[in-house]
């Protein structure tokens, strides 16, 4: 969890809204470092969270999450998580064997066309399978949502059309029915304006996930070049705030990611330049 | 996962709950050194050589093992192949196990003639200037400072006896794929065989660490390229856009489980899309591209004569940690000789030509300048001034 970014975004594990749908997205850059973060922040805010992690592996999540304080096998044997480790179970798709049991969830490497409806019924039932009590549970906060990310569906073969639908169906189940909050991650190719054809398909989702979104997290790398002490710029974009008047409000800052956290701070006041 | 050092030697039970983190008592584990590999000075992750010093260190030291180093092929596949003919031959001289595929030529070709390895250590001694043997050479070649890898002399091969020791398993697609039925299917068979005889080889000698304490060394020579039965490389819209890409992720989970490191070279420079080159890099761990200089321009070039090409550095790793460990120059040219294969930091800044009545302190130095934001403009920048 970055204190920085919680003082951004005006939120702290005990108290934070609802219902939100956050869409974490960078374009020629890597941002799965707000991943690590919004997973820290809603295990301290005890919330029962649902984790795809299909970039990398459990002991890749574990480690990092460690340095931050917070214990992913512990979280899932108390219960706290369900994590979903994408690269061992496509395994078992890629390379079936007789007696293999798999959990059905990636048929879509098998035959992309079926779609992502398997992963919704994995994600549908590890939520709706926490209502059932068992005696001497712990009782869990609200459900969370997490994706790592969606452009690796993108490159296993799903149509763009299928991962819309399943982003749309898990914010129904998620953002407005069980009023959880949702995190998902996208990744971008090419320049904005680019007038290339490919990679249509990233743009298409990037620009549908951001309608739906209620604030999105768009990290990209300094227009000016590479640097070695400034990591990137990150743009915060708040929408359709409840209560206010609809607006959209932008805020630009630039970080530094290091090893037990990611510093912020506004453009022209790094370290490295003052 | 990318093995950490002292995870090693838990069975693979109690390697999906035990901590990752490089801190732990030693009475849980007992520290299994596997020959020819040594932990990471940043994150204590397993490392092994690649075989070229200079890449060992812009990699952080070594490639960690249980990930990919993609090699974006130079245009005649000269060099990216001899890198990939280095990492093998680490792998004989640390007595590693070896996987190599193709789809062009035989696997022996590659593996054979190969360059004999030295310890880093057995330099020519200096005959004259003998109390200077042992002072470190400074040159801007890239380097650490301590001895991990081998020289490798191009000129000669291996001796026989040291061939043989070494255990190989081969892949040559034509064994395995009869035409016919390649042609016909809706998927692209040959990855996914490459993937099963992969996994078969790993699990019956148990890299998965189920018995075997050695790390097997994966070279896969020229994936996407046509004779693989794919057409990423002819098509400007390829109708099987997603083998690839699927490969490298069946790959990725293939060697987060198990004691083995992959070199992949691709030909880049055919495929026409860049952001598919942008997929397939992100499935990879790390990922370089090479441009050698032959038959372009460049090459009769006064300002490159010292080089034979070019190195980018595509994408650097974050594994079990947060940070990445970013290269200080993006401006990297490499050359070939005899002994070595090196990787140098390109300053292509050359001090302009002054007549005689200029005085010297006018010289430029190659001083980074920075933009009002901190970041620092790119040398390139500097040769376009002149």
């Amino acid at each position: 969890m970055f204190t920085e970014l919680n003082s951004i975004l005006n939120t702290s594990p005990d108290s934070f809204t609802q219902g939100e749908f956050i869409l974490v997205s960078d374009r020629q850059s890597d941002a799965s470092f707000l991943i690590h973060h919004f997973l820290s922040f809603y295990l301290r805010a005890r919330c029962k969270v649902c984790f795809l992690g299909l970039a990398q592996s459990f002991c890749h999540y574990g480690a990092v999450s460690q340095r931050l304080g917070v214990s992913l096998t512990q979280a899932k044997e108390k219960g706290q998580l369900v994590f979903f480790e994408g690269l061992k179970e496509c395994l078992s798709v890629l390379l079936p064997k007789e007696n293999n049991v798999e959990s059905g969830a990636m048929n879509f490497l098998r035959d992309p066309p079926v779609g992502l409806r398997s992963l919704y019924e994995f994600v549908r039932s590890s939520m709706i399978g926490s209502g059932s009590m068992e005696e001497g549970a712990e009782q869990w906060g609200p459900n969370v949502l997490l994706v790592d990310d969606l452009s690796v569906l993108l490159s296993l073969g799903v149509d763009v059309g299928a991962v819309l639908d399943f982003s749309h169906y898990c914010r129904a189940l998620v953002c407005s029915q069980m009023q959880g909050n949702m995190v998902m991650l996208v990744r971008c190719n090419k320049e904005e304006d680019d007038d290339d054809d490919g990679d249509e398909g990233s743009e298409v989702l990037l620009k549908g996930l951001t309608h739906q979104c209620n604030l999105n997290l768009h990290v990209q790398g300094l227009p000016t070049g590479y640097c070695k002490d400034i990591h990137g710029q990150m743009e915060v974009c708040w929408k359709r705030r409840q209560g206010d008047a609809p607006h959209m409000q932008k805020n630009l800052f630039q970080y530094k990611v290091h090893d037990k956290g990611a510093s912020f701070f506004a453009r022209g006041t790094s370290s490295a330049v003052l | 996962m990318a093995a950490p050092m002292n995870s090693v030697g838990k069975t693979s039970a109690d390697r999906l709950q035990a901590n990752c983190t490089s801190f732990q008592k030693k009475t849980r584990s007992k520290l299994i050194s596997i020959p020819g590999t040594r932990p990471s000075v940043q994150n204590g992750q397993l490392l092994v050589s690649t075989g070229v010093t200079s890449l060992d260190y812009l990699l952080g030291g070594g490639l960690a093992v249980g990930t990919v180093l993609l090699i974006e092929e130079d245009r005649f596949d000269s060099y990216s192949r001899m890198i990939l003919k280095y990492f093998l031959a680490e792998g004989v001289v640390c007595r590693h196990e070896l996987f190599v595929a193709t789809a062009q030529d035989n696997p022996d070709e590659i593996l054979q003639p190969r360059p004999t390895g030295e310890p880093q250590d057995s330099l020519d001694a200096m005959t004259i200037a003998w109390r200077y043997q042992n002072l470190p050479k400074v040159q801007s070649a890239l380097a650490s400072s301590s001895r991990f890898g081998h020289y490798y002399d191009v000129s000669k091969t291996m001796e026989a006896e040291i061939r043989q020791a070494a255990k190989c398993h081969c892949f040559y697609l034509p064994d395995h794929i009869t035409p016919s039925s390649a042609a016909h299917s809706a998927r692209v068979e040959s990855y996914s065989a490459l993937l099963k005889s992969l996994q078969e080889v790993i699990h019956r000698e148990g890299f998965d660490l189920s018995k075997s304490r050695n790390i097997l060394r994966v070279g896969l020579h020229s994936l996407g390229s046509a004779l693989w039965g794919d057409d990423l490389c002819c098509h400007d819209k390829p109708r099987h856009s997603h083998a690839l890409t699927t490969f490298l992720y069946g790959l990725r989970a293939l060697l987060r489980s198990s004691l083995s490191v992959a070199v992949v070279t691709l030909p880049s420079h055919l495929i026409q899309d860049r952001a598919l080159m942008g997929n397939i890099t992100r499935l990879c761990d790390n990922a370089i591209a090479l441009e050698s200089f032959k038959g372009s321009e460049r090459e009769t070039n006064p300002l490159y004569k010292d080089y034979h090409g070019l190195l980018f550095v595509r994408q650097v790793p974050h594994l079990n940690c947060l940070a990445r460990q970013l290269p200080d120059h993006k401006d990297l040219a490499f050359k070939l000789k005899r002994k070595q294969f090196t990787i140098e930091v390109f300053t292509h800044f050359a001090p302009p030509k002054l007549s005689s009545h200029v005085p010297q302190s006018k010289v430029l130095e190659d001083e980074a300048l920075k933009n009002a934001d901190g970041t620092q403009l790119h040398s390139l920048y500097l040769c376009l001034t002149l």
